[in-house]
């Protein structure tokens, strides 16, 4: 069956020990999270864990089922299917030159991006976008010197009020 | 009421109606078994972890309620993995009380420190670490309910010392109620499985330990008497449907019955409830009912379209959709005579007689399944049956007639040598006025033989009637059929004398070694008031069969006739 990339948003408590479960579920089938970002929901007790994993339509199903059977999941929606929104945000430190700065600055301004701190030699700078956008980002920076980045992973939201 | 946290536990778990727990103490647990030195719960000091976990286990499946195992910090809790693994792919309702570390020491690698709720992570329903001896009595209440809703499974409770010590106010909660939150199938589902079994000529009923644990032996009864549906369960559903009923076809699968694995490849209808389609079950999935439209009717979700992609899906806990289903045959005064089923119970009664269960009966040897055999002729089929692993488990399935629900107890899923007897105290422990017996293989028994000493000191008379024939047999028969016989490590020649071991602990012991011994023997040792080992030295190199092979469709089986003397 065909592989792609599904996206997943977790409802869970936010309690310790609730992301090693959720990732012992995925992990100790031999499958790997791409991408993963959690954080308090506007309820404090609950937590909303985004994942991103590769997987064929069948496993996905049985992922989400049994993600579900965890006591401390409430819920488990595939954003995959349902109309949604997606960003990634990177830091990106990037050592400055003379030769490399102009070229540096029409790449910020293609993606949208922007210089956080810069520091002599070397700037921080960010990019959001969706996972496209941010691949092209890295695949033209990377020419031009890149120290060292960081990415969120893929945050997601349904489109519509459901 | 300021009470320490081990007098709230003993509390919470009186309220939650346990009266006996098994345990094995240690330097953690000071506190609270210091609190049951006062008598209110009775206590089993087992000799080793495992045996606390499995009894506990045995206890829950025989009584149907949640068995409790206390145990130490470090070894005491790793000690319990297995047999916490075990309840987990059985779906048993147990609660695990580990003690722990102070919670100022957890994490700096202190002495007799494990991450227990991190090791049993994935093989517990849930699991908890109490930080604050104000969550006590609430996480406890908790645990007893996940353990028990739903699809039941083994919840672990780690407790750290200073909690235990530690003082706070207490008022007492009542337990949880399992709600009415159990799924229960749409009447649109239901419906149209009865159109199916009105139009099905070949129907067939496969139950499994779903039907045992949501108490729906009555219901499925019910079901197939009307419809005059066939009915064959998995290991784990056996005494759900009476073994002594013409509609039964004993178990499938690798071991199953000739009939039964022909009836499921040959019907038009497979109504499955509350099973989980192991590969032991299915064999070959291509080759699984191949004729058949199938009805999966299971409480977890994910347990469904797992392994069989089934026709009519419905999640819902077993008593329900039975009930249901029973309901609108009643509405509509639905019910199918013999002489409707005329064609298909003749078709069932053939294949019975073609190639019954049998075995090549011998003048000299003992051979294992003549041995259960009497043992259910002497215990009129009355005894709780608990087993251990490997031949003497197939054995035991097959030959010996189940015919109510919570008497046979044997690890299907993770298939745990050294179970059995554990677990057969635990079950004595829930009914004392029953009969329990364990049926052993000599392999097994080692595994856990230390529990004879708990036997004795709890008064637990519990029997073992060991099929001692030297080997790891099931391992040494495929080794036997797909190995070219070469037997690597499966003999097991050397052993202690039963008969002195058993002695030596207390308990009679006795031998048989010839046929005509093996029914005084039995009837000598289950008269005995106490505990008793039997030891039948059986035919070395008897194998179980039928048997499909690993991998193989279960329409194709080994009879074992090849191997008649």
């Amino acid at each position: 069956m065909e592989k792609k990339e599904y996206t997943l948003a977790l409802l869970v408590s936010n309690k310790p020990d609730v992301l090693a479960r959720v990732s012992g579920v995925l992990g100790g089938r031999g499958y790997n999270i791409e991408t993963l970002c959690v954080d308090a929901t506007l309820d404090p007790a609950y937590s909303k864990i985004i994942l991103t994993t590769i997987q064929d339509k069948a496993t996905i199903g049985k992922i989400e089922k049994q993600l579900i059977r965890l006591i401390d999941v409430h819920k488990v929606t595939d954003l995959t299917k349902v109309e949604s929104v997606s960003r990634e945000m990177m830091l990106v430190r990037m050592k400055l030159s003379d030769t490399n700065k102009g070229h540096l600055a029409l790449i910020i301004d293609t993606f949208n991006g922007r210089v956080i701190t810069m520091n002599g030699d070397h700037c921080v700078m960010e990019i959001t976008g969706d996972r496209a956008i941010i691949e092209k980002a890295v695949a033209s920076l990377k020419p031009l010197g890149i120290d060292d980045m960081a990415r969120t992973g893929i945050v997601s939201l349904e489109r519509q009020i459901n | 009421m300021q009470l320490r946290g081990a007098e709230i536990l003993i509390k919470v778990l009186k309220q939650e109606g346990i009266h006996t727990i098994f345990g094995y103490p240690g330097g953690v647990l000071l506190d609270i078994y210091d609190e049951l030195f006062k008598g209110e719960i009775r206590h089993i000091l087992v000799r080793h972890e495992q045996g606390a976990v499995h009894a506990a286990d045995g206890f829950a499946r025989a009584s149907g309620k949640v068995g409790v195992a206390l145990v130490t910090s470090g070894p005491g809790a790793s000690n319990t993995v297995t047999g916490i693994a075990n309840a987990y792919l059985d779906s048993i309702p147990i609660v695990v009380l580990t003690g722990q570390v102070p919670t100022h020491l957890i994490g700096t690698d202190a002495f007799q420190e494990v991450d227990i709720v991190g090791i049993t992570r994935p093989c517990t329903k849930h699991n908890f670490l109490i930080k604050r001896v104000e969550e006590v009595a609430k996480t406890i209440h908790e645990a007893f309910h996940i353990a028990r809703s739903g699809r039941p499974g083994p919840v672990l409770i780690d407790l750290p010392k200073d909690v235990m010590a530690a003082v706070t106010e207490y008022e007492p909660q009542p337990p949880k109620k399992i709600e009415a939150e159990s799924p229960r199938p749409a009447s649109k589902k239901a419906f149209y499985v009865m159109d199916l079994i009105a139009e099905s000529k070949k129907p067939l009923i496969l139950s499994g330990g779903g039907v045992i644990l949501g108490g729906a032996s009555e219901e499925l009864r019910q079901l197939a008497r009307r419809t005059r549906m066939p009915v064959t369960s998995t290991l784990m559903g056996l005494g759900a449907f009476p073994a002594s009923d013409p509609l039964w076809l004993g178990m499938p699968g690798m071991h199953g019955t000739y009939y039964a694995n022909m009836a499921i490849s040959t019907c038009d209808l497979l109504i499955a409830i509350g099973m989980r389609f192991d590969d032991r079950v299915t064999g070959k999935i291509d080759h699984f009912a191949p004729n058949a439209k199938i009805v999966h009717v299971d409480i977890d979700a994910s347990s469904i379209n797992k392994n069989v992609m089934v026709d009519v899906p419905i999640v819902s806990d077993c008593k329900s959709a039975l009930q249901s289903f029973n309901a609108l045959l009643e509405q509509k005064n639905f019910s199918v005579t013999d002489d409707q089923r005329k064609e298909w119970l003749d078709q069932i009664d053939a294949w019975k007689k073609e190639n019954p269960l049998s075995y090549c009966q011998s003048d000299t040897e003992i051979k294992p399944q003549f041995v259960i055999e009497t043992l259910y002729k002497l215990t009129k089929g009355k005894a709780i049956i608990a087993t251990e692993v490997g031949q003497n488990q197939m054995w035991a399935a097959q030959f010996y007639g189940y015919d109510e629900p919570n008497t046979f107890l044997s690890s299907g899923g993770l298939g745990t040598m050294g179970y059995g007897f554990p677990a057969a105290l635990g079950a004595k422990i829930a009914f004392p006025d029953k009969l329990v017996v364990d049926i052993a293989g000599d392999g097994s028994i080692q595994m856990n033989i230390q529990e004879m000493a708990t036997a004795i000191q709890d008064n637990i008379p519990v029997k073992i009637v060991l099929l001692n024939n030297g080997y790891l047999g099931m391992v040494r028969q495929w080794q036997q059929l797909f190995y070219g016989k070469r037997y690597s490590s499966t003999d097991m020649t050397y052993q202690p004398d039963f008969i002195k071991l058993a002695e030596a602990y207390g308990w009679m012991g006795l031998r048989a070694t010839k046929p005509d011994e093996v029914e005084a023997v039995l009837q000598k040792g289950l008269d005995a008031p106490g505990p008793v080992l039997m030891d039948f030295r059986v035919s070395r190199e008897e194998c179980v069969y039928p048997m499909v092979r690993p991998g193989g469709p279960i329409h194709e089986m080994a009879l074992g006739r090849e191997m008649a003397n």
